[in-house]
């Protein structure tokens, strides 16, 4: 499913060059739950962008579905995003001024999905994260726990087949928190694969497979 | 599948919505702009109507001989001094009754001399002519009667007087009938002219008539001011024109030294300058549509700057860079548009309001001028927003994310 080869990449801060990713190669199969774990600085947001096709590697291969997709230009690599992948953020990421209806729409949206098929699925989505009754709410009235289910209804509107999510609870309670792992790992369970990132030991166990990251380097993945 | 322009303008829409302070300082800005070209040419054009339609008064068939050569067709100052080599007679103007093209004429002759009645006194601008005046120049009178045919062969002591001379000399007392001392002799008023306002360097208000023989007795020469011509129609202006040059060169020994004047050429050196005026006036108009589209810019570089992070989410949930251009330049273009669409209302309305103040000045704005003004709003929205619309598109997404 997803397949890294010998990925780098590096960035120059300075005249220092820092290696955030140094040879990274990684096999996930349909239907896993990995989390990425290492201490900041260790490369694994950096891990997350790229397969999420926001960040390039400077050289290696990533294959999704048996495609290379490091060499897809700037439309067909949104088109990726937009069709295969989900991402959950730690700062939830909602536009302000639209309602979490609005938010959960726009993927549909800017994929050119009409109206009445659009407000169907949104409401199958917010059905899914219970907030049917949230849904003409502005994010600034609802709390941080809904807001990241807004974001999560979001992130699968689109019927993704990975889900990203970094530090998905890193702005939430420990009830909120357990709440959108919850909704994640169901989605999991479904058949999504899903990818945590966090320096949340306590959060990282939950998956099935863990992943360590120090210096851009896997130090440890254990399933 | 692919975004429908729908929901490219409804999200622009609820963008501009969510910031209408913003979005109506901008529109005001770019209705501003447009309503000036549109007031602005108005007025020009306004000027060029009023203008013509002076002329019209005039009578648009109607040719000018004037006394002298002169090569240019405009007014310049020899046509007023006249430099006239042989004189145009009383016989000039009636031979050119012989042309077919000729409908009628009425010969002019102009001085300013002292009329009075009861010891009241005035200066005024005496015209001797005939009856044929009253249909050449449309005149029409408030009491009275016009000079009349057999009045101006003979040279009958008969005047025909403007309102204004009326007041001044008769006040309240009944004019008509009575005898007023023109220079050393004596008229009698058997009409008033109705008040037709300023044409053209004459004002009716202000005029004393007499016949042109009687005129001719008072200024003690034979010499003609101008004869005016009227054609037979506007067609036929040209062939009459010959004619007239025909008929006075044969009886002036062969030599050309007349000028005959046509209104169209006056009229056409009018529209010249005004048109070119118009279209400065309603250039200089334009540069505010620019400034608008230099604001636009302006608020287009500061919502990105500040909406950086929602840019990034378009990435990530698979928005290209073209359609993130797209998403900007259409909010940048309703800006614009409803710039326009509140700018032509406020024009339309400022130039009824400017016709219904001023009635003579027929203040229309030229069509061209709602579609320049249209045109450029919208152009320049696109033009300027085009730069910090491309920034957006090309944004990094991590960097985006990043900000909060």
């Amino acid at each position: 499913m997803i397949e890294l080869r010998d990925l780098h990449r590096h960035f120059t801060v300075g005249d220092v060059i820092v290696h955030a990713l140094d040879g990274i190669s990684l096999t996930i199969q349909k239907g896993e739950y990995v989390s990425i774990m290492g201490p900041s600085g260790s490369g694994k947001s950096t891990l997350l962008n790229i397969l999420g096709l926001l960040d390039q590697a400077n050289s290696g291969e990533y294959r999704l579905n048996n495609r290379n997709v490091t060499t897809l230009d700037d439309t067909e690599q949104a088109k990726v995003r937009r069709d295969q992948l989900g991402f959950v953020f730690q700062f939830f990421h909602l536009i302000p001024r639209l309602t979490a209806a609005e938010n959960i729409e726009l993927p549909l949206m800017l994929a050119g999905v009409l109206p009445a098929e659009r407000k169907t699925r949104v409401d199958e989505a917010l059905q899914h994260v219970a907030l049917s009754d949230r849904a003409h709410h502005r994010p600034d009235q609802l709390s941080g726990g809904q807001r990241q289910r807004v974001a999560i209804a979001r992130a699968i509107i689109m019927r993704p087949a990975i889900i990203l999510a970094d530090e998905p609870t890193g702005n939430l309670d420990r009830h909120s928190a357990t709440e959108v792992m919850e909704i994640l790992e169901s989605l999991n369970k479904s058949g999504i694969i899903l990818i945590v990132v966090t320096h949340d030991p306590q959060l990282g166990e939950r998956a099935r497979r863990k992943i360590r990251l120090v210096d851009g380097k896997v130090v440890s993945d254990e399933t | 599948m692919t975004m429908p322009w729908r929901d490219y303008v409804l999200f622009a829409a609820q963008t501009l919505w969510s910031s209408r302070t913003r979005t109506s300082l901008i529109v005001l800005a770019m209705a501003l702009g447009v309503a000036s070209v549109i007031a602005l040419t108005a007025l020009g054009e306004g000027a060029r109507l009023y203008v013509n339609n002076q002329f019209a008064s005039l009578g648009t068939n109607l040719l000018i001989v004037i006394p002298g050569r002169s090569e240019t067709t405009g007014i310049n100052p020899s046509t007023m001094i006249g430099s006239t080599p042989r004189d145009l007679t009383l016989a000039d103007a009636e031979a050119l009754l012989r042309s077919t093209y000729v409908q009628r004429i009425a010969p002019v002759m102009i001085g300013s001399v002292p009329i009075a009645y009861q010891g009241r006194e005035r200066e005024s601008v005496v015209i001797g002519t005939t009856s044929e005046m009253m249909q050449i120049r449309h005149y029409t009178l408030t009491q009275g009667q016009f000079l009349q045919e057999s009045d101006s062969s003979r040279g009958a002591a008969s005047c025909v007087i403007g309102g204004k001379v009326r007041d001044e000399l008769f006040g309240a007392e009944p004019a008509l009938g009575a005898w007023v001392k023109v220079g050393d002799w004596r008229f009698r008023v058997i009409g008033i002219l109705a008040k037709q306002g300023q044409s053209i360097g004459i004002n009716t208000d202000e005029l004393v008539m007499i016949p042109v023989a009687s005129a001719q007795a008072l200024f003690n020469s034979p010499t003609l001011f101008r004869i005016f011509v009227e054609a037979k129609s506007h067609e036929l202006l040209p062939k009459a024109k010959d004619d007239i040059r025909e008929i006075l060169t044969a009886r002036h020994q062969g030599e050309e030294d007349i000028t005959v004047l046509a209104q169209d050429a006056v009229l056409s050196t009018f529209n010249k300058i005004l048109g070119a005026l118009t279209l400065a006036i309603g250039g200089i108009a334009a540069v505010s549509l620019f400034v608008a589209g230099i604001l636009i810019m302006n608020v287009m570089l500061v919502a990105i700057s500040q909406r950086t992070a929602e840019i990034g989410l378009l990435k990530a949930i698979g928005a290209p860079g073209r359609q993130i251009l797209k998403l900007f330049m259409v909010e940048a273009f309703l800006l614009a548009l409803f710039g326009c669409i509140i700018g032509v209302m406020v024009g339309l309305i400022t130039t009824a309001v400017l016709r219904s103040s001023f009635p003579d000045f027929p203040a229309h704005a030229p069509g061209w001028a709602y579609v320049l003004a249209v045109l450029i709003a919208l152009g320049t929205a696109l033009l300027f927003s085009y730069i910090p619309a491309r920034r957006a598109a090309r944004l990094d997404a991590v960097t985006a994310l990043s900000k909060r």
